[in-house]
């Protein structure tokens, strides 16, 4: 078995296995925790539509807070759809989750794929340099922040790596790159990176939480 | 006194031109990405060059090599060249069969020792002797005999180089290739099933010129032709790159041409000089015919998962470990939550 053979066989193989236990064990985990308390009478329900609204407007900066936060949130946004479209639109990794979902849909030409995986790296490596420079973010920065860092961009530099080659042959660079999102998938429901399945349920519940004790969303 | 003729005399005599041999002879330069000054020197060598004497053993091989080499459409220059040769063992080719023909590849041997080349095709069972045999004599002692006084080996076809398909998983004949067993020669592999002709002239051309083997990857291949992928040589991949594929095998996409990755093309992991110097007489390629390309010139190809599975698709056994891992997963989360829920229950309780 050569190193393609293995990332694409049992290194994936396994790094899918500890996703979907991973995910499961933070989700039903949290899930099943019981609710805290109400000391005070409900203002509103606080049903499923306060959630959904809350899910909504957090993807968006408070007024007052505009002006301070709109360098990292624009990067942040660049960096995530970057992501989401070198994962999703570049048709050789739809041809991947075709190969287990059994359907399929429209890719990106390559040119539109490279640049938005050139875009997420320039955004993620910005944002890492505020992070690093930044007193009060330094501060608070810890292993799990530049580790999930690390691992979100290894899969994209490595993807951007393949038509360029730089001296190495594709299977190895293939090879690489497969193992380097196996990384990903083993480290994303430990880390923060597990915003990635918790982010709306945690939005949704202090949507549901803030309604109720009429704070505005 | 007999005279030995040279390749330049026997080339005359079949009626090559000068300038048909010295177009053979930049053609040759070219594929093995010399400058063109060296032209001068390989039509010199060449010209001068006595008939090298070569012998060709065929063990756990379907002909396929052979056939490749034998059934050119047409007498083509590098078919003279090879012919040109002195062919002195190949038991499907030679007329002599038995004792007669053993005799012919020991008189080979001996008269040329340390100085012929051994080509082979077919890989070599090591599971037990019976399973191939030539004149009662194993692949295996056949193998090591000759190569013992040889210049160097060129295993011919994906067989010979890798293992092949006798070689694939199961493997039950325990089948190895050239290289796992002579360490002690120079080998040059030649991988494809069939290898493309002009890559096994070549290679026999530079041997002849320089009396060196040509510059070899990390596989034993000559550089020249498997220096880079089919698909970085391809004609269709600026499909590839505008993410305009063919879906199935009578689709718009496949009636105009475009890339053929997701009808499982090995191009960008295969190295092999298909889409350049391509076959019969440079008439097409396999991907120029509308078939994906097989990888047939990596090692393994037989085992890399199905011929028409995308190169992106990955290798996952059933689902049952998945939902195990699924299963896991909830069992987990929810005895954290348990967990959870008594602690919260204990904090609730002191507040």
């Amino acid at each position: 078995m050569d190193l393609l053979d293995f990332a694409r066989g049992p290194a994936l193989q396994v790094a899918a296995y500890i996703l979907v236990a991973g995910v499961l064990w933070r989700l039903v985990g949290i899930i099943m925790l019981k609710e805290k308390p109400e000391f005070s009478e409900p203002r509103k329900p606080g049903g499923f539509m306060a959630a959904l609204k809350v899910i909504y407007t957090r993807s968006f900066t408070a007024a007052p807070f505009k002006r301070a936060t709109l360098y990292p949130k624009m990067l942040a946004y660049v960096l995530h759809i970057g992501f989401f479209v070198v994962i999703f639109l570049f048709v050789p990794h739809i041809v991947f989750f075709e190969g287990f979902l059994g359907f399929d849909w429209p890719g990106l030409p390559n040119n539109l794929i490279y640049l938005s995986g050139v875009a997420a790296v320039v955004a993620g490596i910005a944002l890492l340099v505020r992070r690093l420079t930044h007193p009060v973010l330094k501060l608070i920065s810890n292993f799990d922040d530049y580790f999930s860092w690390f691992v979100t961009l290894l899969p994209i530099v490595t993807g951007l790596m393949m038509p360029v080659r730089m001296g190495v042959r594709y299977e190895t660079l293939l090879a690489i790159h497969i193992l380097s999102v196996a990384v990903l998938m083993i480290w994303l429901p430990f880390g923060k990176l597990g915003h990635t399945f918790l982010v709306f349920v945690t939005r949704g519940t202090t949507g549901m939480v803030f309604e109720r004790r009429g704070a505005k969303t | 006194m007999k005279t030995i003729p040279t390749l330049g005399d026997i080339l005359q005599a079949q009626g090559v031109s000068r300038r048909g041999f010295m177009k053979y002879c930049a053609a040759t330069a070219s594929l093995l990405a010399l400058p063109p000054a060296m032209v001068p020197r390989i039509a010199n060598a060449l010209e001068q060059a006595r008939r090298p004497s070569v012998i060709w053993l065929s063990f756990q091989e379907c002909t396929g090599c052979t056939e490749s080499l034998t059934r050119s459409s047409s007498p083509t220059l590098e078919g003279l060249i090879f012919d040109s040769i002195s062919l002195d063992y190949h038991h499907t080719l030679q007329a002599a069969s038995g004792d007669a023909a053993e005799a012919a590849r020991h008189a080979a041997m001996e008269e040329n020792m340390g100085q012929y080349l051994v080509l082979v095709d077919g890989s070599i069972p090591m599971g037990n002797p019976g399973f191939s045999t030539i004149a009662g004599i194993s692949n295996y002692d056949m193998l090591m005999e000759t190569v013992e006084g040889a210049a160097a080996v060129v295993a011919i076809g994906s067989c010979a180089a890798f293992g092949g398909i006798p070689g694939a998983n199961p493997n039950p004949t325990g089948a190895v290739s050239v290289q796992d067993l002579v360490k002690d020669k120079p080998v040059v592999n030649v991988p494809g099933c069939p290898p493309i002709p002009m890559v096994i002239t070549a290679v026999l051309a530079q041997f002849l010129t320089f009396g060196q083997l040509p510059e070899l990857d990390i596989h034993g291949r000559p550089m020249a032709f498997f220096g880079q992928t089919i698909h970085d040589r391809c004609y269709r991949r600026p499909f590839y790159e505008q993410g305009k594929f063919a879906e199935t095998f009578d689709d718009e996409g496949a009636r105009k041409g475009w890339c053929l990755f997701k009808l499982g093309c090995k191009g960008p992991i295969t190295y092999n000089a298909c889409a350049t110097v391509k076959w019969n007489a440079g008439t097409s390629f396999p991907i120029e015919s509308g078939h994906p390309c097989l990888g047939c010139s990596e090692p393994g190809f037989w085992d890399k998962g199905g011929f028409y599975a995308p190169l992106s698709t990955g290798k996952f056994d059933s689902g049952e470990k998945l939902a195990g891992a699924a299963v896991a997963g909830v069992a987990l989360g929810a005895a954290a939550a348990v967990a959870g829920r008594r602690r919260q229950a204990k904090y609730t309780k002191e507040a």
